[in-house]
């Protein structure tokens, strides 16, 4: 055999790049692959890119076996499963040296795979569907969960679970998982024959993922959206947002039917396009439900007017931007952090909104019901700044928790009873001095009627021309916004103790920055972590930037939009902060968190040198 | 405007509703709108329709867009909720509302530039969900506000103020409402408050999205020779083909009809609608019918009014079609919401 050094202590070390085309029943394979070694007790991250199109185009997949449990992508691919001949050259190219590539060799093979450093593999899946399985359609998916056992017989996975995961999800169609193990087996008794099993790329058994679960960002969400309490979800189909809002649909027609009288508990409304979505949201929250959309970039763009109707009128609403590679329609299956500048400040005049960033699934599952919170609270808009990585990727995380004790916090609104204890109501007074006024519900009483509007208006709620009660009302949410940074989540900091050079992220990009101060540790460089989880910064955001000399601000996209939210926003000097960046639409990796780190850290040492001789 | 605040005494012997309440009691804010305006004649007659109706002023839920007529809102029901949202957008405001409350009765005032420019689509989609809503668009045919550009009703050949002559194919809001499978369709006249007055009433408790199309002059740009969105033109080319009474579902029905003259329409709450034909060809329940009847008498120079259109097939509104429970969405306990920590477990058994 042919492999180097490299892929000997690969055991739960290594990726699988799974090349294919779209359409033809792959992404179930592959699920079904990942998540039998997550059922050996393997850690593993998937990554799906796939293309905006519903068929023939090539999608990719990557499966990272990671004995550490690092949820991020490593670079590396030690093992390619090429089945789509349109893309052999490019998927040939990414195989690490001493990787292996398996193609389908039914078909001779393409002069195109060629390459001494890497251990390439035929096996004639199309011929054994043809022989075993009838039906253009039926051969096609076949292939698919065929390769699946292929693998197993490679990499030393349990078929018995993989069985048992058949079972699980065609638990009402006995005969598919039938003809799904039949595939599987054919797969993995020609390896056994045919091809050098095991590989040193291997699992091995272990217990690392006891209490973990294996879900979508998108899917928790939807559930976040449903233990909220929320009831009206208006929305716009948009790519990578379209499967929140599907999930928090089916959940609820799973929880909240009435078994009786077939009643539904919740309206999900699919508006005519996102000014509608928004405009619905603000309509039901205005009438006391919670309500909440989910859209990406472009749904923003639509929404701005009416999310400064309700920055000013000061109407709740949760709002979720799955984000997706801008600008314009941009790339849109390919994951960016990009509308940080645009949530943050949505929409015409003077506006600020309180933004959330969820780092995986479990965190959106948390803070759909954080961003419901404080939208009643704050009585305003909350944005939940997921991204397609998130959203759509499974992920490997912690058991969702519950605690039973939670009640919404449903911010001032006044009762029936109260608002008739008032001598007056009045809408925009801030009689707490918080910067939050009470608010009421329609059809409380004719006592606590207001009229809601984005046009001028005073403290008692009329409208107004008048340049001083104009103000008093736009300093007042000033204080509130000052009121927000006491109520969102404080950054999670992650401190040698020793260290004044810092790491600054948010959302996604956590999984890359964990493993790359664990490299740059081992190489002698402490680096200390701040995970900054919403806007407006709080006091420890501006703590941990000032106990540090130099700061290393990463995020995904090309104009260093957070590093622009910090310098605008905190009294950081701008000179601090060193953008690391990250744009090219994949979900990033720690090399290159190392690498610019290292070059930067490096370079001040010359340059220190250079100054003092 | 006028500059006169109302005194708030009252007279004692003011006529008073069954709830004891006058229809000062469903005043709102004096208007600031020009004086003559067709719109304050329209709150003239909202206020009238829900004092007579005895809706408590806080069971109303008024929303609005942008523009002269979507201050209206303001100028009634000062003890009901009101929404003043962006331009042409108030129906996705009002659907979220009704969605989270289906228990207030909601009415939208707009206009034609927020309905028919702006909002069409919003305006569109709102009928083919048949929110349970009245919707009242105040047709000027010129844009107030910005000062007299015309609108998208405005009529082929009808001039501007400044004797621009529009050439463009005009919006019907109720033409288009018909194709868009509304289920009450009326069209008035700002002047003609008898006609109005019951039109409202017979809107705002028509279980589904009603839509009524009120030609209401604007004095300031639009009310000169050579429009047709003018009080003399309205008065002269604006010929009612039914009339509607409204009768509640408590009061006895006493007026004699001629035979054949009236169609009865019962309500879903027991009111009665009585349609008086004034044009015997005329069958407002025919929806392809109705179509024809327009567009013909359009061609003939005349404008039809009254209630043009009202749907007899059982149509589902947006509650139906959601199959939401009769307490408002905004009002189920959080605990019947959600399953719980146990539930939970449970739930993410498929993703361990």
């Amino acid at each position: 055999m042919a492999q180097s050094q490299a892929t000997q202590d690969r055991v739960n070390d290594f990726v699988i790049k799974l090349a294919n085309v779209n359409g033809t029943g792959s992404a179930s394979a592959n699920t079904l692959l990942m998540k039998s070694i997550f059922r050996m007790g393997v850690p593993v991250m998937g990554k799906n890119y796939f293309p905006s199109n519903i068929q023939g185009l090539p999608t990719w997949y990557e499966i990272r076996v990671t004995r550490e449990a690092y949820v991020a992508r490593s670079g590396r691919v030690d093992l390619m499963v090429a089945m789509n001949a349109e893309t052999y050259a490019k998927d040939l190219r990414e195989v690490s040296p001493g990787g292996f590539l398996i193609f389908d060799s039914t078909w001779p093979r393409s002069s195109v795979l060629v390459r001494d450093d890497i251990t390439i593999l035929g096996a004639p899946l199309a011929r054994l569907c043809n022989e075993n399985f009838s039906g253009v359609r039926n051969r096609i998916l076949m292939k698919n969960v065929m390769y699946v056992g292929l693998l197993a017989a490679l990499l030393e996975i349990d078929v018995e679970l993989i069985r048992q995961l058949l079972n699980e999800s065609y638990a009402r169609k006995p005969a598919l998982v039938e003809a799904n193990m039949k595939a599987v087996q054919l797969g993995y008794d020609h390896a056994k024959q045919h091809l050098p099993c095991p590989l040193p790329l291997r699992i091995e058994r272990m217990d690392k993922t006891r209490g973990h679960v294996m879900i979508d960002g998108n899917t928790a969400a939807g559930l976040g959206a449903v233990y909220a309490g929320a009831t009206v979800g208006p929305w716009y189909p948009i790519t990578p947002s379209t499967s929140l809002m599907d999930s928090f649909k089916a959940f609820c027609t799973r929880l909240r039917t009435d078994p009786e009288t077939g009643k539904q508990n919740y309206a999900v409304i699919q508006a005519e396009d996102e000014l509608a979505a928004i405009g619905m949201v603000l309509g039901a929250s205005w009438n006391g439900a919670r309500a909440f959309t989910a859209t990406s970039g472009p749904g923003i763009s639509l929404m701005s007017e009416f999310i400064g109707l309700a920055y000013y009128a000061e109407v709740p609403a949760v709002i979720v931007d799955v984000q997706r590679v801008g600008p314009s329609t941009g790339m849109p299956t390919r994951t960016q952090q990009c509308d940080l500048m645009l949530c943050a400040y949505a929409s015409h005049g003077d506006t600020k909104h309180v933004l959330l960033f969820p780092s995986n699934p479990e965190e959106c599952f948390h803070m759909m019901v954080q961003a419901f919170d404080l939208a009643d609270r704050l009585q305003t808009p909350v944005f939940m700044m997921s991204d397609l990585d998130i959203g759509m990727n499974d992920w490997m995380c912690p058991q969702l928790q519950w605690d039973d004790a939670y009640r919404p916090d449903r911010g001032k609104v006044l009762s029936r009873e109260e608002v008739e204890a008032l001598p007056k109501f009045h809408r925009y007074l801030d009689k707490d001095d918080d910067g939050i006024t009470y608010r009421t519900l329609p059809g409380v009483s004719a006592k606590g009627a207001y009229f809601t509007r984005g046009s001028g208006h005073n403290q008692y709620g009329a409208y107004t021309e008048d340049s001083a009660e104009y103000q008093v009302v736009m300093e007042r949410l000033v204080r509130k916004f000052k009121r927000a940074k006491t109520l969102v989540p404080a950054p999670v900091i992650e401190a040698t103790g020793t260290s004044d050079i810092g790491l600054v992220a948010i959302g996604s990009s956590r999984g890359a920055v964990n493993e790359a101060r664990d490299i740059l540790a081992k190489r002698g460089i402490a680096v200390d972590y701040m995970r900054i989880k919403a806007f407006p910064f709080t006091k420890e955001v501006e703590a941990f930037m000032a106990s540090h000399e130099k700061i290393f601000v990463v995020e995904q996209n090309r104009d260093a939009q957070l590093r622009s939210l910090l310098t605008l926003e905190t009294d950081v000097p701008k000179s601090k902060l060193h953008s690391i960046l990250h744009y090219s639409g994949l979900p990033m990796t720690s090399k290159e968190i190392v690498e610019a780190v290292a070059a930067e850290l490096g370079d001040a040492r010359r340059a220190s040198l250079t100054a003092a001789n | 405007m006028s500059f006169i605040n109302k005194p708030k005494v009252r007279h004692p012997d003011l006529p008073k509703n069954e709830l004891g309440l006058t229809r000062r009691d469903y005043e709102g804010a004096m208007s600031t709108l020009c004086a003559g305006c067709g719109h304050d004649s329209v709150t003239s007659s909202i206020t009238q329709a829900i004092f007579e109706l005895s809706l408590r002023p806080e069971q109303l839920a008024k929303l609005s867009g942008i523009g002269c007529s979507s201050k209206t809102t303001a100028y009634f029901a000062s003890g009901a909720h009101g929404f003043n949202g962006v331009h042409g957008r108030m129906p996705s405001v009002a659907t979220g509302a009704n969605a989270a409350n289906r228990n207030l009765h909601y009415i939208g005032v707009s206009g034609d530039g927020d309905s028919l420019s702006i909002g069409f689509g919003q305006f569109a989609h709102a009928i083919r969900r048949n929110v349970n809503m009245l919707y009242i668009c105040e047709n000027n045919g010129v844009y107030g506000l910005t000062k007299g550009q015309f609108s998208a009703s405005a009529d082929i050949g009808t001039r501007s103020k400044k004797g621009e002559e529009n050439q463009q194919a005009p919006v019907d809001p109720c033409l288009a409402a018909l194709s868009l499978g509304g289920t009450f369709i009326a069209r008035s006249f700002s002047g003609d408050r008898e006609q109005l007055v019951p039109l409202i009433k017979a809107g705002l408790m028509h279980k589904g999205f009603a839509l009524i199309d009120v030609i209401s002059p604007c004095v300031t740009f639009n009310d000169h020779v050579g429009s047709t969105k003018s009080y003399e033109f309205a008065r002269e080319h604006y010929h009612e083909a039914v009339h509607t009474d409204y009768i509640p579902a408590r009061q006895e029905i006493t007026a004699s009809y001629g035979e054949g003259e009236v169609l009865p329409v019962q309500m879903h709450d027991g009111s009665q609608l009585r349609l008086r034909k004034l044009d015997r060809e005329y069958d407002p329940t025919h929806r392809g019918k109705a179509f024809e009847y327009l567009r013909t008498k359009l061609r003939q120079g005349e404008h039809v009014t009254g209630l043009i259109f009202l749907s007899q097939s059982p149509h589902p509104d947006m509650h139906e079609m959601l199959q939401t429970p009769d307490l408002p969405l905004s009002q189920l306990p959080y605990e019947a919401l959600h399953p719980g920590a146990a539930g939970l477990a449970s739930i993410l058994k498929r993703y361990a």
